[in-house]
Parts: structure tokens; C-alpha cells; sequence
């Protein structure tokens, strides 16, 4: 196989996705950044993983920049052994409960495969539609017979992850589980191998997103950003079953812009700038088209006195579910956006506002 | 003072959140007796400081242990022209547990009440198994217009009115025990560290109003600054119609949580701290939001190691909660036995792999 | 001071998009403030006063929004809203972009009343010229009087701008340093992300937020709610997102008795305001708010009475005028 930049990107990405790093749980994800990286790099108390790239130029005042990608994804927790051998669990971050009958699951540290069934459809009332089971209702068959069988391989507190092998399907798509924000953070790695004189770039691998921008917080504090940008899996629901107007992206159609979601608006300023990048370059790109969702720009953008904030974010399908899928070449177009992006404000200096 | 009288005058002391002053101030006087520094800070959070004894002189290890003063309770919205009293819940009230309740009106001067209902006579069946309309709602405390008006102003806090019981094999039923009892957590800590002379500087933080989202816990971590944080909390008690896997039984011990707010580190040492003191405990799973102060503190400033300790309680948020008071003596001995364990260098161990 | 609030209302400032208000306020300010500056956020900073405690006033510029997220080949625009705004009563609205084109909201056709929901709305702009996704639009509606009453659109929180802007310049010496905090994104977010930087930066002594609040005197009003209009500013007691701090609660009452101005005491069981996040920055503030009572928040038709700004004005003037206490 050819070495070069988009099959480095492919690379690491399936090894990201395939890699177990659940809300709280991030230590697999964090191992494999930590080998791509080098220089400045350190992990704080919540287990952020923080690059700091001083300017190459040494300005005097160089201008702060944090990219933020979450190395958390959403997944499930043992919270109780039953009698029978069975897992109770809880859901980690938000999933959809309709994708739970009929999943495979891998539990704990030791990836130990596991099954949530229902009963057969041949035992439901003929004709009714059936409620959707609650997560609170179903339960992770491991194949144990007892609770005391169970306990020599689990305990309370496992964390388990969809048990989805990373692959690529079509041409030029991917389908994995936790692209949100895998994707992301492969491209953060990417764009953290360029220089960027006049600029003192930070990389923050943050954790916990999924439980509410927990990790981009603490980060955010203790890099004090002037511009942050976030670099996340977006959601993209460009199927049969919306009109377009209603798609909020579509995958293949370049990295999305966020206007605004329901924890920050982007700053007009940065936005009118990664137009013009992205333009300059002709790189495609699209605009976000909702205000729903979130994500760690929405932390930078209230730590401390503020900062100004953007969000470049990769269409995933079926994003929170065991299997989404996103384009590769939407991910390339991420890293030469940001690579502009980074080059324009190294050659312009920032202003949050005329 | 036993930890039971302490937790008894506790929870019969008024402190709905953000009108916690009466038992704040009993707070602050039982941990300046045991030779704390005690402070209030703005939001009202009473802070204790243990000196640690090492290394003097230098940066010693921070320690922050907290649990929340205030109770749930209602406000006075209202008063209507015949004296009767409307009101609102500080936090959304349980709407089952109204009816018929006693009640503590904190206007010019105390005044006992009760929450007004109509005679079961006078309803349909249908309309006796219906949760009251909120704007149904009064609170009777015998007063006329002019006694309302000259006794009670709109923004009186109300709390619930109840005695403490003494229940078979060691329970205790009252009032504010959520989260009273991890004070007296806290105070029984104090007390063992009044004997062990421990490394770190202990600050014990009796938080306001936990109970609408935190708020105390935000501003104290700050303010305190820790190494590391543990907060503790009443946890979901057994309880009829409660499925079992989310509820831990009073008396077989605190629960210590993992999760996501929770560093691993301390879960695993907080465990093998408990086996080694022949502690019992139970654990409880919380992946996401642990609704406690630990949620806040974890993510203060640029992030602090917690972890969380949940006293087992039943009938959460009435007047009748219920916990097992050897479940509050061994969070205390735990807390303290923790602490005492601990210095500088334990922040090495905390630090990521 | 009803000519400051008609430039203010009239002025287009959704959340994140505050500029038009913000250059607005400045030349209102002008001279009569010590200085002013405008922080990474958006949000416009000016003081005043002497050493003494820092208090920080707040009121926010923002007002609620349409944001393109869409438009079709015949120049029909699909929104996305900025900040808390239902559906009902929205077909027929005219809504106006920056510059002044302006746009109605129509509907697509549905069986039943209740299946009418943003999704099915969309901005007709008569013309395709001149819009993109991202632009954001707000209501269109100017300003009109009814005796003491006023009717208009962003009277949340544009009156308490004016508010802000009339004491600024009528404060002639206070022992206390003012900040008059002009604030972005108050409609917005889970926490408003304007207050809460602007503070995190002045670190104040005293945080006051001067706001609209609901009222209980329309026909059934729910929940029952003793605030009314044209009966004073009201002191709130809390909200969803505060509980006031006693003494700023006590200080602003007593304020409203020395300038003998009639007051209300508010809870709010829903909303909250710029006040709850300055609380809680750093080691938390002491935090209350002055409540301007306004019927039919978040419609084009927001309602208030000019005596309760007036009233709400005198009070802060008697506020700041007193020393204040550090905390």
C-alpha cells in the first residue's frame, strides 16, 4: 500500500475507532495519541491529553489557539450482576435505545464479547406493534450461569463499547463505531504535525464530551485560548427519511461549519476567516444547518474572560450508534482547511470583531 | 457531642437552600470547638481548615471533603385575601408528599402550618388517586389578613416540619438527613483528626444550595482550590416500588461510586482503605451526572481527582428520610483514616499512566 | 428616556450578533462614563466611580432570532431559532434582517393545529436577493405607547440597557467603581456565556442584573405570581437560576426606600437571568437583580410600564450612590 497522507489518516483512525475509550474510561484512546505524538505533551487530573506547540517564530505575542478534539465516546456501564449471570447496565451518553435489541458488546478491559437479546418476535401479539424495551430493561448476556461465575470476570463499573470492527465500505467511506469524535481527533493529530509561525498552537484530546464538555472545561482553563476551534464528528442525517432543508450536513460535501449549536455561537469574525481559507484553497466546505447538539467550543468559549470560537466538524451518519460513517475525504478536506485556516491567521494576526 | 446528637440537632435546624444561616451557624460553632478555622465564604459555604502537621512551612497536600447543608423546601409566592398562604417549591417539590404536611413558615417569627387539602368526602374517586394541581396548593397557619400581612413577606422560606425518630436497629427518621448526615460524616472525620494529627491541610465544606444544581460546590472548589475533593452524599435506599438494582440498602455500609466524576485511583484505594479497616461498603455504577457536589468539584478551576461516598438513604426528599447511623460513623472513620494515609506524594499516583 | 428605549428596540441584535446594539450603546455613553472597552465575547464594559467596592451591573444586548439554515431555489428560508421561542402565533410575523430586508413567516399547510411546528414554518422574503444561511433575522415590530404603557419587541432586555445607560450617565459621583456590563448570548446556551466571562474578568464585590420578568396579572396567569406592572421594579427573591444573595436583596430594598420608589418582590418559577451565572464565577459573587415586570416575554408584542424603568432607574442611582460594604 502507498504511504502517504490520506492513508496515514485512514490508519489511525481505524485504530482509533476500534480502540475502547467510553466517557471516564479514555485510557485506550489516550495510549495510542500519546505514541503519535511528540514534544510538548502531558495529561491533567481529568485525563485530557494536552499538546502545546510553541510558535516556531517566537513572536513576542503569538496568538493562542486551542483545537479541541474529545477522545470520549458514548457506550455502557455494568451496574449490577444478576443472579443469573446477566449484566444490568447503564447507557454512557446519549443512544438511541431503539439500536440496543440484537447488539453485540464488549466488556471490560479484556474486550470480553457479550449480547443484548430480546425475546423472539414469534412470541409478540400478532399484528400490534411492539414498545421499544427500555435500556433499564434489558440486560448483557455473557453466557455466565451464575452471579459468582460472572463476578470472575466482571465487576460493577465495566465499561463496554459496541463491538464494531472499523472498515471501509462504498468508495472512500468508513464505517465504525465512535467516529464522533475518532474522526476528529485523527485529524487533530494531522494538523498538529504542521507549523504554523506566529501562532502558539495547543492540541487538547479532551474527555468526558459526551457527559457534558467536562474535559474542554478544565482544559480551557488552564490554556486560556484567545480563538479555540472544535474538531468533532457532526451530525449529518442526509437519508431518505428527511427532506433536505432538514439533512443538517451531508457527508462527501467537504468539513461543516457550525453557525451556532445549543452551547456556543460561533464567532463571525473566525467563521468569515475559514471561509475565506477554505475558499483560497479551494477546499469544499459546508455550513452546519442546525442549532441542536454541541460541543467542546461551547467550554472554550466560556473559560475564563472568553474566547472566540468555531467548530469544523466531519458528517457522520447514524453518529451514537454502533456503526456510523463518514467520508475520508471530508476528513482530508478537514486537515488542509484547518492547515489554511492556521496558515491565514499566522499571516493575519486575529481580531474577534472589526 | 455524639454523632447522633449532632445529626439530631442538624435535622431538625431550618436550611432550605440559599436561606441555610440557622444551621450554618450550628455548623460553624461544633467545627471551631474542634479546632478548625472556620470561614463563610460568599455564597455562604461553611469552610473548615485542619492544618496539616507536614511538611511545615511548604505546600502541603489539599484535601477538600464536602457535604451539602441545604434541604429542600418551599417560598412563600402569595398571600391570598383570606390569609391563607401560596407558594412555590425552591426546587420542584414532590407533589405526592404535600398533602397534609406540617410545615415551618419562616416569617417575622416561626409559625407552624400545615398544607391544606379538601375532605376525602367531598372527592371522586377518580380525583383521589390525581397528584394535587399546584395552584391547588395552600399552606393553613391560622393566621387573618392582617396577622399575614404583618408576619409573613413574599420570599419566606418554608421547610418541612418533623421530629427525628428512632428506628429498630439503628435507623433514624427525619428530616434534611440528605445530606445533614454527610455533615455529620464530615464532623465524626474531624473528630478522629483531632487525635491523628494527619499530613494534609483538611478543608471540611458544608455546601449551600446543592440541591438547585451545585452552586455551592462550584464557588467553594474554587475558592479551595483542592489537590482532591470527596464529596459526600445520601444514595437512593431501598425502598417499596424502587427496583432493586438502583437502590443500596441503609446499614450494610457507605457506597463508594465509579464513574465517569469519580478518579479511578481514589475508587480503588477507597476500597482497599475500607477491606483494611474491615469497613463494609457497597458500590454503585454511576456512568454519567452523579448529581452531586463531586460534579461540580471535579471540573473546578483546571480539574481535581474526586471521588464520591454515598450514604444509603430511604424516602429521599421527605420528612421522613431514613439512614443507618453507623453507615454516617464509618463514612467518617473512612474519610478520616483516608486522609490521614495521605501527602504530597499521593498526587503522583493520581497523575494518568 | 423613551426615545433612549426606542433607539434601543429598534437596533438588531440577536444573540452572537450583537454589534448594531453594542455600537449603539457607545455613542450613548460617550463621555459620561470613565471608559469602556469591548472583551473577547462581544460584551461592552464601561466604568464609573470612585475606589470602593466593584459592582457589576448587568443587562444583556441580545434579543431572540431566526438563523437561516436553509434556503431553496425559489428563496423560501428555513430557520433554526436563537434562544426560547415557541411556534404558536408565529405564520404572519414579519420578521427583518440586518439592513432591512424584510421577511414574513409562512407555513406549510397541516391537518391539525398541533402539527405545526418550526419545521414546518419558513421565512418568505418576497425576493431571493442578498440572504444566506447564517444570516439571522429578528422580529419587526416598532415601538408604541399606550399611557404608561409600552409595546414593542426586545423590550427583554433592551430596557435594560436603557436602564443601564440612563444611570451611567445620570451617576454623578459614586463611591463605589461601577461596571456597566452590556452583556452577549444571555438568550442563549446553558449557562449565558456573556455575563459569566465579562465577571470571571471584573471580579465584583456586588453582581446586579437588570432584567425583564414575568408578571401574574393577565387573565388565569400561571403559576399564581404577585408581580404586576406599573406597581414598581421588582427585587427578585430567586429564579431557576439564582438564589438572590440576602444582603444585596436587603441592600436594594432599602435603596428602594430611600429613593421612594414602590417595589415588588419577584420569584420566578421558570427562567433565569444574567445574575445566576455572575454568582457563581470564581468564589462565587453576591448576586441579585432589579426585575422590570413585561407581559408577553419572547413575543413581538412584549409589554412594560415606563414608571417601572423609571422606578428601576432611581432605585440603582440610590444604590450606588451609598458605600458599599466589600464582601
Amino acid at each position: 500500500m502507498e504511504v502517504n497522507g490520506g492513508d496515514r489518516l485512514r490508519e489511525l483512525l481505524f485504530r482509533l475507532c476500534d480502540a475502547r475509550s467510553v466517557s471516564g474510561d479514555e485510557g485506550e484512546v489516550r495510549d495510542i495519541l500519546r505514541q503519535e505524538l511528540n514534544g510538548d505533551v502531558r495529561t491533567d487530573t481529568l485525563g485530557n491529553l494536552l499538546v502545546r506547540r510553541p510558535d516556531p517564530a517566537g513572536s513576542p505575542e503569538p496568538v493562542r489557539v486551542m483545537l479541541a478534539a474529545h477522545q470520549d465516546e458514548v457506550g455502557f456501564m455494568v451496574t449490577r450482576i444478576e443472579k443469573d449471570g446477566r449484566l444490568r447496565f447503564a447507557v454512557v451518553g446519549g443512544i438511541d435505545p431503539r439500536v440496543l435489541p440484537g447488539l453485540a458488546v464488549l466488556v471490560g478491559a479484556d474486550r470480553i464479547p457479550g449480547v443484548i437479546g430480546v425475546g423472539p418476535p414469534h412470541l409478540l401479539e400478532p399484528g400490534a406493534k411492539p414498545p421499544v424495551p427500555r435500556a433499564e430493561e434489558l440486560l448483557i448476556d455473557v453466557g455466565c450461569s451464575s452471579r459468582e461465575d460472572a463476578e470472575r470476570s466482571f465487576k460493577v463499573g465495566d465499561y463496554a463499547v459496541f463491538a464494531t470492527r472499523a472498515r471501509e465500505i462504498g468508495s472512500g467511506l468508513v464505517m465504525a463505531k465512535a467516529l464522533d469524535d475518532r474522526a476528529g481527533c485523527a485529524v487533530l493529530v494531522e494538523v498538529l504535525r504542521g507549523e504554523y509561525p506566529g501562532v502558539e498552537l495547543h492540541g487538547a484530546f479532551t474527555v468526558q464530551e459526551e457527559l457534558g464538555l467536562r474535559g474542554a472545561r478544565v482544559a480551557a482553563h488552564a490554556i486560556a485560548p484567545q480563538v479555540g476551534v472544535a474538531l468533532e464528528g457532526t451530525i449529518c442525517a442526509d437519508g431518505p427519511a428527511r427532506e433536505e432543508p432538514h439533512w443538517v450536513t451531508r457527508v462527501g460535501a467537504g468539513p461543516a461549519l457550525s453557525l451556532m449549536d445549543r452551547t456556543s455561537i460561533a464567532n463571525p469574525a473566525l467563521l468569515d476567516m475559514l471561509q475565506g481559507a477554505a475558499r483560497a484553497d479551494g477546499i469544499p466546505f459546508q455550513l452546519r444547518r442546525s442549532a441542536m447538539g454541541g460541543n467542546d467550543a461551547g467550554a472554550m468559549s466560556r473559560a475564563l474572560e472568553g474566547a472566540a470560537t468555531a467548530s469544523v466538524s466531519v458528517p457522520c451518519r447514524y453518529l451514537h450508534g454502533p456503526a456510523s460513517v463518514a467520508s475520508l475525504a471530508d476528513m482530508a478536506a478537514a486537515v488542509r482547511l484547518m492547515n489554511a485556516f492556521l496558515r491565514e491567521l499566522s499571516r493575519t494576526g486575529f481580531r474577534s470583531r472589526p | 457531642m455524639t454523632v447522633k446528637e449532632f445529626l439530631t440537632t442538624l435535622s431538625l435546624a431550618p436550611g432550605v437552600s440559599g436561606f441555610e444561616d440557622p444551621v450554618a451557624a450550628i455548623v460553624e460553632r461544633a467545627w471551631s470547638d474542634l479546632g478548625c478555622e472556620v470561614r463563610r465564604d460568599n455564597l455562604g459555604n461553611v469552610i473548615a481548615l485542619r492544618r496539616g502537621t507536614r511538611p511545615t512551612g511548604t505546600r502541603r497536600l489539599k484535601v477538600m471533603l464536602a457535604a451539602h447543608l441545604d434541604e429542600v423546601g418551599l417560598i412563600v409566592t402569595r398571600i391570598d385575601r383570606d390569609g391563607f398562604l401560596r407558594f412555590a417549591g425552591v426546587q420542584r417539590p414532590d407533589f405526592r408528599q404535600l398533602l397534609g404536611k406540617e410545615v415551618t413558615v419562616h416569617g417575622r417569627r416561626e409559625l407552624p402550618g400545615v398544607i391544606g387539602h379538601p375532605p376525602p368526602h367531598l372527592l371522586s374517586a377518580e380525583d383521589s388517586r390525581k397528584l394535587p394541581e399546584p395552584e391547588d396548593l395552600f399552606i393553613d397557619a391560622g393566621l387573618t389578613v392582617a396577622e399575614a400581612a404583618e408576619l409573613v413577606a413574599v420570599g419566606d422560606p418554608v421547610t418541612f416540619r418533623s421530629g427525628v425518630w428512632e428506628l429498630k436497629n439503628g435507623l433514624l427518621a427525619g428530616k434534611a438527613l440528605d445530606d445533614r448526615s454527610g455533615v455529620a460524616a464530615l464532623h465524626q472525620c474531624l473528630q478522629e483528626l483531632e487525635r491523628s494529627h494527619p499530613a494534609a491541610d483538611v478543608y471540611a465544606v458544608a455546601t449551600v444550595q446543592e440541591e438547585v444544581g451545585l452552586r455551592g460546590a462550584v464557588a467553594g472548589t474554587y475558592g479551595v482550590d483542592p489537590d482532591l475533593a470527596i464529596a459526600v452524599d445520601v444514595g437512593y435506599g431501598d425502598t417499596p416500588g424502587v427496583p432493586e438494582h438502583l437502590t443500596w440498602p441503609p446499614g450494610k455500609g457507605p457506597v463508594i461510586a465509579v464513574g465517569g466524576n469519580v478518579h479511578p485511583i481514589l475508587h480503588r484505594d477507597l476500597i482497599a482503605l475500607a477491606r483494611e479497616l474491615d469497613i463494609p461498603y457497597q458500590v454503585e455504577a454511576i456512568p454519567g451526572p452523579t448529581g452531586t457536589d463531586a460534579w461540580a468539584m471535579q471540573v473546578a478551576r483546571t480539574g481535581v481527582p474526586t471521588a464520591l461516598l454515598s450514604i444509603p438513604c430511604r424516602y429521599m426528599h421527605s420528612a421522613v428520610e431514613t439512614i443507618a447511623l453507623a453507615d454516617v460513623t464509618r463514612s467518617g472513620r473512612l474519610l478520616a483514616r483516608f486522609v490521614c494515609d495521605r501527602d504530597l506524594s499521593y498526587l503522583e499516583e493520581l497523575a494518568w499512566k | 428616556m423613551l426615545d433612549l428605549i426606542d433607539r434601543l428596540t429598534r437596533a438588531h441584535g440577536p444573540s452572537g450578533r450583537e454589534d448594531e446594539v453594542r455600537r449603539l450603546i457607545a455613542a450613548e455613553l460617550g463621555s459620561r462614563v470613565d471608559g469602556m472597552r469591548t472583551d473577547a465575547l462581544g460584551n461592552l464594559i464601561a466604568w464609573k466611580g470612585g475606589d470602593g467596592p466593584r459592582v457589576m451591573l448587568a443587562a444583556h444586548m441580545d434579543e431572540i432570532g431566526f438563523m437561516v439554515t436553509h434556503a431553496d431555489d425559489k428563496g423560501f428560508l428555513r430557520y433554526a431559532v436563537v434562544g426560547g421561542m415557541g411556534h404558536v402565533g408565529l405564520p404572519g410575523q414579519r420578521v427583518v434582517f440586518p439592513g432591512g430586508r424584510v421577511g414574513v413567516i409562512g407555513a406549510e399547510p397541516v391537518d391539525e393545529p398541533k402539527d405545526l411546528k418550526h419545521e414546518k414554518l419558513f421565512i418568505d422574503p418576497g425576493t431571493d436577493a442578498g440572504i444566506v444561511v447564517g444570516d439571522v433575522a429578528v422580529f419587526h415590530r416598532p415601538l408604541e405607547r399606550a399611557g404608561h404603557r409600552l409595546i414593542g419587541k426586545a423590550l427583554d432586555d433592551r430596557l435594560g440597557c436603557a436602564v443601564l445607560v440612563e444611570v451611567a450617565r445620570r451617576l454623578d459621583a459614586s463611591p463605589n467603581r461601577v461596571f456597566f456590563v452590556f452583556t452577549v448570548q444571555e438568550e442563549v446556551g446553558p449557562t449565558t456565556a456573556g455575563s459569566l466571562t465579562a465577571a470571571y474578568g471584573l471580579q465584583p464585590a456586588w453582581g446586579v442584573a437588570v432584567d425583564v420578568t414575568a408578571t401574574g396579572d393577565t387573565p388565569k396567569a400561571r403559576p399564581p405570581m404577585e408581580v404586576a406592572l406599573g406597581k414598581g421594579p421588582a427585587v427578585k427573591v430567586m429564579d431557576q437560576s439564582l438564589l438572590c444573595h440576602p444582603r444585596v436583596r436587603q441592600a436594594l430594598e432599602e435603596a428602594a426606600g430611600a429613593a421612594g420608589v414602590p417595589f415588588q418582590r419577584e420569584i420566578l418559577e421558570r427562567g433565569g437571568t444574567d445574575a445566576g451565572a455572575i454568582a457563581l464565577t470564581r468564589e462565587g459573587v453576591p448576586a441579585g437583580v432589579v426585575s422590570l415586570p413585561t407581559r408577553y416575554v419572547h413575543s413581538p408584542s412584549e409589554m412594560a410600564d415606563l414608571r417601572d424603568v423609571e422606578g428601576a432607574v432611581a432605585l440603582l442611582l440610590a444604590f450606588l450612590s451609598k458605600p458599599l460594604p466589600g464582601m
